[in-house]
């Protein structure tokens, strides 16, 4: 499963310069268990192994919810879904799930797509979440780009 | 180990207050020495609960300066910041210093000073808790109550309508609560109409934005007598803290508190008795689905059951067991470092017989005090002395 050597930096891929298109970097470990957001250690301790790029699998909503109420530099109404990955029948550790946002449709509405729980979604790349320093955290302390969700045709 | 008494407790009026944080600290503090009959040279140890002093108003150093305003020195003093649970965590470190024998008399004062910032700005200084990969997808606190209650809405087959009806619960008991920031009642439509706020939570799910303070005085339970009444005091019978998971998303059940369960898990080891044994409960309603996962994972009720105690009325103050007599933070207010404590003082004061109008047949009562989004819990339990 894992796509390259394990690396310290757990917002690797994410918008890094010398990527050429941004990886949705998940790390593996060697008791076979994968995390999003990397760790140190696996939830059992184990150490780093690898990365898996989460870009290479859909998912399903867990739940998802309308924030009407959203801190400085975060667009509003934010739609937002916990999203399981279904990474095969090989893979039997915990699951594996990420918090994003819902893309805009693609008509110029203005508008996300609707999501239901279960509805089964991708990642899409953005190149910005939220603006960077609109907030109180560091704007250079993290990686602001990153993956939202949309229905699969 | 040292069992240990809480002998002398205050809380400043909840609410929008002009008091910055410091002076909200000293209101409480003093009102506390007072309260046990002590001076602040009496102290050994002085705990400041406090998450974002620094943050909201750029004022950091607040335990020397709360030890200064009160005349504690040369006290040992401390800051405990664990985001919203400031306050529980401060009851264990003071509990912890007595129990230890490191003091023979120490207090903790719990403040938070907030009203002065817009609620988005309150709300990022809040989320800022959050791991990286949750802080650019813009989420807020609010907004993760907004998917975790969706879940256990869809999950355990709950009406929305049972969610309101924590909120109108707290609200009646807060009318009783002189220092509660909203003495109001509302109903059941109210709730429901009111905006969304993180779908399907609306405006009357989530607790407001509070200035307040809040002080407890704790000393070996072999000398409590000699400070006050017999009756006037409570033992910390048991006490727990626990973690879990940072990223909120990697649970392995997002309707499951693991902190809630494992605090508290220890908490009753400690005191030797189970959840059946609670009279009074404070529980961490910042929203009103977390009253349900925490009645739940504290054992009180069954998973996924939580919802039909509060339908049947068993929450209410005349319930069979009366959870959040105070209001909770929903009603008396949320000023994040003083909640834990106010939880405790509430117990302190239905366990000793002081509550008032509020007051219910206790001699045993537990408060649970939540940081982050159930990252961080500490569950303390109180039995009286009456």
């Amino acid at each position: 499963m894992s796509d390259n050597d394990a690396t310290d930096d757990a917002n690797a891929g994410d918008g890094s310069e010398e990527t050429a298109e941004p990886t949705f970097e998940a790390a593996e470990y060697a008791d076979g268990t994968v995390t999003y957001p990397p760790h140190t250690v696996s939830p059992n301790g184990a150490e780093r192994v690898g990365t898996v790029d989460l870009r290479e699998y859909e998912g399903h909503v867990l739940t998802w919810t309308t924030s009407t109420a959203t801190p400085p530099g975060v667009r509003e109404p934010n739609t937002l879904a916990i999203v399981e990955f279904e990474l095969g029948d090989e893979y039997d550790g915990p699951a594996v799930r990420a918090l994003g946002q819902i893309a805009g449709r693609e008509d110029d509405s203005g508008e996300t797509f609707d999501v239901d729980i279960g509805d089964r979604v991708e990642p899409v790349y953005a190149g910005e979440l939220r603006e960077p320093g609109a907030g109180i955290r560091e704007p250079e302390s993290q990686a602001w780009d990153g993956f939202r969700f949309r229905p699969v045709e | 180990m040292e069992r240990v008494a809480i002998i002398g407790a205050s809380m400043t009026p909840f609410g929008q207050r002009d008091a910055w944080v410091r002076e909200l600290l000293a209101e409480a503090g003093a009102a506390a020495l007072d309260d046990a009959g002590i001076d602040g040279d009496d102290l050994d140890h002085l705990y400041v609960s406090n998450m974002a002093s620094g943050e909201f108003e750029g004022q950091t150093g607040v335990p020397n300066a709360l030890a200064h305003d009160l005349a504690a020195q040369p006290a040992y003093t401390a800051r405990i910041d664990q985001t919203s649970s400031s306050g529980g965590a401060g009851v264990y470190a003071a509990w912890q210093s007595v129990a230890s024998g490191a003091s023979d008399l120490t207090m903790l004062v719990g403040g938070e000073k907030m009203t002065h910032r817009t609620t988005a700005e309150a709300t990022d200084v809040i989320a800022s808790l959050t791991h990286p990969v949750e802080y650019k997808q813009g989420v807020t606190l609010p907004s993760f109550a907004g998917l975790t209650a969706r879940l256990y809405l869809d999950e355990y087959d709950a009406p929305r309508e049972s969610l309101g009806k924590v909120a109108v619960k707290n609200h009646a008991n807060g009318v009783d609560n002189p220092h509660a920031q909203f003495r109001k009642e509302v109903d059941l439509d109210t709730v429901l109409d009111s905006p969304i706020v993180a779908d399907p939570l609306r405006l009357y799910d989530f607790c407001p934005i509070t200035d307040g303070s809040a002080a407890l005085v704790f000393c070996p339970e072999s000398v409590a007598a000699e400070y006050v009444p017999e009756d006037e005091y409570a033992v910390v019978s048991g006490i727990g803290g626990a973690t879990d998971t940072h990223v909120v998303h990697e649970r392995a059940d997002p309707t499951t508190m693991g902190g809630v369960v494992d605090s508290s898990d220890i908490a009753y080891e400690m005191a030797g008795i189970g959840p059946d044994d609670i009279d009074v409960a404070e529980l961490h309603d910042m929203f009103t689905i977390l009253e349900f996962l925490q009645s739940e994972d504290l054992g009180f009720f069954e998973k996924g059951e939580g919802w039909k105690a509060v339908e049947e009325g068993v929450t209410d103050r005349d319930g069979d067991l009366p959870i959040n007599t105070s209001g909770g933070l929903k009603s008396k207010g949320h000023p994040l470092g003083a909640s834990g404590v106010a939880q405790v003082y509430e117990i302190f004061e239905q366990v000793t017989g002081n509550a008032g109008p509020r007051q219910v047949e206790a001699d045993t009562g537990l408060a649970c005090n939540v940081g982050g989004f159930g990252n961080c819990v500490t569950t303390t339990i109180l039995e009286g002395n009456q």
